[in-house]
C-alpha cells in the first residue's frame, strides 16, 4: 500500500445568526443548506437514501441495541433535515446543529485537500444565499449567517471535523488501537489548528496546540458526542463489509491550511498502511493516552515528553519521528525506495515539517494552522501588551477561522502572501461541482448533473432512479468505491442522453 | 511544494559576504525591515477585527456536535 486509498473529511462548521445570538442553530443551519439547494440546484432534489446506514454498528463486532443509544446517535433516521447531494459527490447537510460537509471519495491526500477547500466554498456560497435571501427560507431568525472552520466555541461545546479511510477488513482491530493511538497523541503538534484557552471550558489561561483535545475523554468508544474516544469505532465502512472497514476517525481538528490538511490525511493514511501489513512491531505505547493527548496539546513549546513502550521518554515530535522512519522503511522495503509520486511528496513535506518543528516551530508558520495563528497572537501580544486571557487573542482565534474572505484571519494572512497554498482558486472552483474522476464518486456527481430530473436518491452506495415505465424507484448499488470512476463508466455515460437509457445498459449485462 | 519555504532563506544566506563589512548595521536594517513587516501585517488585520471583542466573544455559542 501507498498513501493512496479511499478516504475523505467531514467538517460541521461553526454557525452564528448576526445580530441574533440566541437563534436556534437548527433552524439557522436548515436556512442554509435550503438556500444552497434552492439556489443552485436545476431540478427536483435528490433525497439522501438511509438504507445501508448504520451508525451503530461497532468495529469490535456488536450492535449497540437501539433503545440504549443516546438521541444524537441516531443519524440514520431521515428527520426532515435538510440534505443536498451535490454534483462534486459531496452531500451538504443538517447533522445536531450544524451544517456540515462531507467530502466525495477521494483517492489521495491532495485530492482530499481540493474537495475539503471546495467545501468551504459551497458552505460559504451557502451562506451568502441565505443571507440574500434569493430562495432562502426566511421563517426563522432573519440575520445574516456566519460560518466558522473551527471545533469549539470556549465555552464547553464542540463539534467535529472527522476523517474517514477504507481499510481492509482483515486488519485486526487491536493493532489499530495499539498502533494508531500513540500516532494520534503526537500528530498534533503537525496538524493542530490552534487553540487559545485550556480546559473544555477555555478559562484555563494560555494557548494550545489542539481545537478538540480537551474534549477527549476514553482511548476507545462507539460514541461520537460524549465521552468521546482517541478511537471510535464506529464501522460502516459504506462498501463491501467482508473485504472493507472505515476507520472514522473524530479526534481531529478542522483545518484550514492546506499543508496541516495534507498531513494529517497524507501521515495517517501512510501509518494505517503499516498497520495493514503488520509491518509495525515496535512498541511505541503511551501511558496514560487521554492524559499525554492533553499536555501535548497545551506545550506550544513541543518539550514536553511521553512515557513511550518500555519507559522510554520522547517528545511528540521524537514520536513522530519514530513513525517517520518506520514509513520510510515500509515503503522502501515495499517499493524497492521507488514509491508512487503522491507518496514520495507526503514523506518529503512530512520530514521538511518535522525538521523544523525540531529546530524552532516558527519555521513552520507558513504552512501549519497552529503555528500561524500562535505567530498571529505572539505579534499582537508583543504590539499591545496583552495578557492571555485578553478577549482580543479569543477574538482572533475565533476570526482565524471565518470563512469570509474579507473578514477571516487566515485569508486576510493567504492574501498577504503569508501562507502558502497547495492548490489554486480556479482548481476549487471547479472542485465546487465536479467529482474525483477516479472513485464512485464520478458516477454519483455525473448522474445527477445530467439526469438531476431521474435521480430520487443517491447516498455513498446508491443511485436511485426514478424512470419512465418503471413503477418503482430503481436502485443502483454502487458497494464498490472504486468503481464507477470516469475510466469505468465515463464512456457509458456519454453514450446516453437519458436517464433511462443509461439504467437499461447497466442492467442489461 | 514544501521546499518553498527554502527561498527566503537563501537569498538571504547569498547577502551575507556583502554584508559582512558592516554586520551590526545589516543586523538592525534588516530587523527593521521585520518590524515594519510585521506592523503591516497587524494593521491589516486591525481593520478587518471585530470592534467588541469582549461581546463578541461572548455572543459565539454553538451546540455541541459530534
Amino acid at each position: 500500500m501507498s498513501v493512496r486509498r479511499i478516504m475523505g473529511t467531514e467538517t460541521e462548521f461553526g454557525i452564528s445568526v448576526q445580530g441574533h445570538p440566541q437563534a436556534n442553530p437548527m433552524v439557522a443551519s436548515t436556512r442554509l443548506v435550503n438556500a444552497y439547494a434552492s439556489s443552485t440546484l436545476r431540478a427536483r432534489r435528490a433525497r439522501w437514501d438511509f438504507e445501508e446506514e448504520s451508525p451503530l454498528r461497532d468495529a469490535r463486532g456488536f450492535d449497540l441495541a437501539r433503545d440504549l443509544a443516546d438521541a444524537s446517535q441516531l443519524t440514520d433516521e431521515d428527520l426532515g433535515l435538510a440534505n443536498v447531494i451535490l454534483t462534486n459527490g459531496a452531500r451538504l447537510y443538517v447533522d445536531h446543529a450544524h451544517p456540515e460537509y462531507s467530502t466525495p471519495e477521494c483517492t489521495n491526500p491532495l485530492d482530499v485537500v481540493l474537495w475539503d477547500k471546495a467545501g468551504e466554498q459551497v458552505a460559504l456560497d451557502a451562506s451568502r444565499f441565505a443571507s440574500v435571501g434569493a430562495g432562502a427560507d426566511r421563517t426563522g431568525d432573519q440575520g445574516d449567517l456566519v460560518l466558522y472552520k473551527n471545533n469549539t466555541d470556549g465555552k464547553g461545546a464542540s463539534y467535529g471535523a472527522h476523517e474517514n479511510y477504507l481499510l481492509r477488513r482483515s486488519t485486526p482491530f487491536g493493532d489499530i488501537v495499539r498502533h494508531l493511538t500513540p500516532f494520534f497523541v503526537s500528530r498534533q503538534v503537525v496538524c493542530g489548528a490552534g487553540r487559545v484557552g485550556i480546559g473544555q471550558d477555555g478559562r484555563g489561561e494560555g494557548f494550545q496546540l489542539s481545537q478538540r483535545a480537551d474534549f477527549f475523554e476514553v482511548e476507545v468508544g462507539l460514541e461520537t458526542t460524549l465521552k468521546r474516544p482517541i478511537i471510535n469505532t464506529r464501522d460502516e465502512p459504506h462498501a463491501d463489509p467482508e473485504k472493507y472497514r472505515r476507520l472514522h476517525v473524530i479526534l481531529g481538528d478542522a483545518n484550514l491550511a492546506e499543508t496541516s490538511t495534507y498531513l494529517k490525511v497524507g501521515t495517517t493514511s501512510l501509518v494505517l498502511a503499516m498497520i495493514e501489513d503488520r509491518f509495525l512491531t515496535e512498541d511505541l505505547r503511551v501511558s496514560r493516552a487521554v492524559a499525554s493527548l492533553k499536555a501535548v496539546s497545551h506545550d506550544p513549546t513541543l518539550t514536553h515528553e511521553l512515557e513511550v513502550g518500555d519507559g522510554r521518554r520522547m517528545t511528540a515530535v521524537q514520536l513522530q519521528w519514530e513513525y517517520f522512519h518506520a514509513v520510510q522503511r515500509h515503503v522502501a522495503q515495499k517499493y524497492a525506495g521507488d514509491p508512487d509520486e503522491a507518496t514520495r511528496d507526503v514523506l518529503a513535506s512530512w520530514e521538511s515539517v518535522l525538521t523544523r518543528l525540531e529546530r524552532d516551530p516558527m519555521e513552520c508558520a507558513r504552512e501549519l494552522d497552529w503555528v500561524a495563528k500562535l505567530r498571529l497572537l505572539q505579534q499582537y501580544r508583543d504590539r499591545d501588551g496583552l495578557a492571555w486571557s485578553d478577549a482580543k487573542l479569543a477574538l482572533i482565534d475565533l476570526q482565524y477561522a471565518d470563512l469570509r474572505p474579507e473578514k477571516g484571519l487566515y485569508h486576510r494572512l493567504v492574501r498577504g502572501g503569508r501562507i502558502e497554498r497547495l492548490v489554486t482558486d480556479e482548481q476549487v472552483q471547479r472542485a465546487m461541482t465536479e467529482p474525483p474522476h477516479d472513485t464512485r464518486a464520478y458516477f454519483r456527481g455525473q448522474c445527477l448533473a445530467r439526469y438531476p430530473d431521474s435521480i430520487a436518491a443517491a447516498s455513498w452506495d446508491s443511485v436511485i432512479f426514478d424512470l419512465p415505465g418503471h413503477d418503482s424507484l430503481q436502485r443502483v448499488p454502487t458497494i464498490d468505491p472504486m468503481r464507477g470512476s470516469r475510466a469505468h463508466v465515463g464512456a457509458l455515460l456519454d453514450d446516453h442522453d437519458t436517464a433511462l437509457g443509461l439504467f437499461e445498459a447497466l442492467t442489461a449485462g | 511544494m514544501a521546499q518553498e519555504h527554502k527561498q527566503p532563506r537563501k537569498s538571504h544566506d547569498e547577502e551575507e559576504p556583502a554584508d559582512a563589512a558592516a554586520p551590526a548595521e545589516a543586523v538592525s536594517e534588516r530587523k527593521e525591515q521585520l518590524d515594519e513587516d510585521i506592523d503591516a501585517i497587524l494593521e491589516d488585520i486591525d481593520d478587518v477585527l471585530e470592534t467588541n471583542a469582549e461581546d463578541f466573544v461572548k455572543s459565539f455559542i454553538q451546540k455541541g456536535g459530534q
